[in-house]
């Protein structure tokens, strides 16, 4: 049985002009252990994902309009309030983009680590400052014990997202979303970030589910690496079948995006066009206003998710005679 | 903690210096002359020039300003001309019936304005949200005075549950300081609960859309504690001010309350002097009051230190 498993999930939101679907009939399921990395452009339905597997979008004007998502067997879209609280930290954790303000400005360090152990478990007063040291010291926060009681704004970005990392991890979650945990900060400290959430997963045994539009992030870190595109799952596969083969034009785009160190390059290339509007989505394939092998027919219907290898599917009708040798 | 504490007394001494001079001069903004204008026009020139030398006005100004300090760092501030009592002496016997019922409504500000502005925040843009919201612009619209006329005839003389008007002290009878004490306080309180509604809603509004508040959801805490602590602890910050600028209202607004009421505070004792231009009774009024406003502000501030450590790092 895989930890996660969503089956053709949408979510919609309500607006003044209509309903609006954000995430479209998308389907994956995550392994115990195992990293997927979901990439697309910002608007593409990645951080919805995350949100929606959360419970964390506010319904109304979010809506689940479809499909399942099974954690550990357990429905969670049905799911009480009060039972998707006791999955949210030692079921699944998230990390988000902004270390900068996701922390809360007015409390302690030790104090919104210790009352998240404290959501999930009792634990006596020095076990419970205990284990919110060790973890503090775990993600490398130097002096952790005399740290517990800095607030936010004297810890650098890297370091609040660290400490980000040891509150989403304190409860020792099977499943971590990290949203773009690497995007706010500098080079550097993203390639710090990057090793701690490896090395944590290979310590606590977690899955990892890494959402970015860095193709740099996802070959680092992912085992595998689904490609959104305007809502939709335009391409999955392997990190090194993707990187070796992709299959859909859209991620040949991206991987084109990425500046080659060896290669002579005159200037950077770039897909032409910018993501829709989800009130204004094409008919058909939504790639195929900025694609450069679209023909007619690929504005007929929405093209879809075939597989051409084990583990790898791509969702465009010309995948046969493109990668024909 | 201290520190910033110190450092908000201190500031606290050139405000009090310039409103001192300020009273201190304000006599001599009267047209013509200020002896005749206090005594009246039916006064003979000796009333007159009694009181010009009572009050020292035939001093020089210098020797005037110098006797003015003198007396207010040894606490005097002059003797009230319609009272034939010491200023300090009627302020402080009229200024724990001002401040008790300033506090009475206070409470009723915080618990009416707070508790609506949350429950309208969390349930923005339900019938809920938008009763509130009405209700909220009725009390800011409502002046006070008029609310105070129409509670008057409706409890008081109608229904006969409450005093017209008048005052027991709470240390003599709590019962009667209350009975006496709830109309004046419920009409002071309604136009400061609605603006303070108002305010705490859209407060927590912004801070319930901030990312640390997704944070705590995301962290599995219940929604209660994520309201409670996390949300409220925040807004209190930008609400501290509005509460500051409430008491002051509250002070302000004891004027037009004390005297529809007869109750015997710093309000109506002001106004009387007013009225029967008793100017050294205005003057030492006006000082006193202006401290005590200045204190409000200092506590406002050390609040500020409380609730943001941003405050209370950067300050010390």
């Amino acid at each position: 049985m895989p930890l996660l498993d969503v089956q053709n999930l949408t979510t919609a939101f309500q607006t003044q002009r209509g309903e609006i679907t954000a995430v479209e009939d998308i389907s994956f399921s995550l392994e115990p252990g195992e990293i997927l990395g979901i990439v697309g452009e910002s608007g593409s339905g990645k951080s919805v994902t995350a949100l929606t597997i959360m419970g964390l979008l506010p319904r109304p004007p979010a809506r689940i309009a479809g499909g399942s998502i099974r954690f550990e067997g357990t429905e969670l879209t049905t799911l009480s309030q009060s039972r998707m609280q006791g999955i949210r930290g030692p079921g699944i954790a998230m990390v988000f983009q902004e270390p900068m303000t996701s922390l809360n400005p007015v409390f302690s360090i030790g104090d919104q680590l210790m009352e998240t152990i404290r959501a999930h478990e009792r634990l006596p007063p020095k076990a419970l400052f205990a284990r919110a040291v060790e973890m503090l010291d775990r993600v490398g926060i130097p002096s952790a014990s005399t740290r517990m009681k800095d607030y936010p704004h004297q810890l650098s970005g890297g370091q609040r997202q660290r400490v980000m990392l040891a509150m989403a991890l304190v409860c020792r979650p099977r499943l971590l979303i990290a949203d773009e945990p690497t995007t706010a900060l500098d080079v550097t400290i993203q390639a710090q970030i990057l090793d701690l959430i490896l090395d944590l997963r290979d310590e606590f045994g977690m899955a990892v589910m890494i959402i970015t539009h860095n193709m740099g992030v996802v070959a680092e870190t992912a085992d595998r690496v689904m490609v959104m595109y305007a809502g939709r799952v335009v391409e999955e596969a392997p990190v090194t079948t993707l990187f070796d083969r992709p299959l859909h034009p859209y991620t040949r785009g991206l991987l084109e995006c990425v500046p080659s160190l060896t290669e002579e390059m005159d200037r950077l290339v770039a897909i032409p066009g910018t993501l829709p509007e989800p009130a204004r989505r094409p008919q058909g394939c939504r790639f195929a206003p900025r694609c450069r092998y679209a023909e007619p027919a690929c504005r007929a219907g929405l093209p879809p998710l075939e597989s051409y290898d084990p583990g790898h599917s791509a969702a465009c009708i010309r995948v046969p005679e493109l990668t024909r040798p | 903690m201290g520190a910033i504490l110190l450092r908000r007394l201190a500031s606290a001494v050139p405000i009090l210096a310039i409103v001192s001079i300020l009273t201190f001069g304000m006599i001599h903004l009267i047209p013509g002359d200020p002896a005749a204008a206090i005594a009246g026009l039916s006064a003979t020139p000796e009333q007159i020039a009694n009181i010009r030398r009572d009050l020292g006005l035939d001093q020089p100004l210098m020797s005037q300003l110098i006797h003015w300090y003198g007396n207010l760092f040894q606490g005097d501030l002059g003797r009230s001309l319609l009272l034939g009592q010491p200023v300090v002496e009627a302020t402080m016997q009229r200024l724990p019936v001002t401040v008790a019922l300033s506090a009475y409504a206070l409470v009723i500000t915080l618990v009416i304005g707070l508790v609506t502005g949350i429950v309208a925040a969390l349930r923005q843009n339900t019938w809920i949200d938008q009763v509130a919201m009405i209700l909220a612009m009725i009390g800011i619209s409502l002046p006070n005075f008029y609310l105070g006329l129409l509670m008057i005839i409706l409890f008081a003389v109608q229904l006969r549950w409450l005093p017209t008007g008048g005052y027991v002290a709470f240390t003599d009878d709590p019962l009667g300081w209350l009975a006496t004490s709830t109309m004046p306080a419920i009409s002071l309180a309604l136009l400061l609960a609605g603006l303070l509604a108002r305010i705490t809603r859209s407060t927590m509004l912004e801070v319930l859309r901030q990312d640390y508040i997704r944070t705590a959801r995301a962290k599995g805490l219940p929604s209660r504690k994520v309201v409670v602590k996390h949300a409220l602890a925040n807004a209190m910050i930008p609400i501290t001010t509005v509460i500051g600028i409430i008491v002051s209202l509250l002070i302000s607004g004891s004027v037009v309350t004390e005297t529809l009421f007869s109750i015997p505070g710093i309000g109506q004792l002001l106004t009387q002097a007013v009225l029967n231009r008793d100017y050294p009774m205005v003057q030492g009024g006006l000082l006193i009051t202006t401290a005590l406003l200045v204190l409000v502000n200092i506590a406002v501030d050390v609040c500020y230190a409380l609730l943001d450590p941003r405050v209370r790092y950067d300050g010390a």
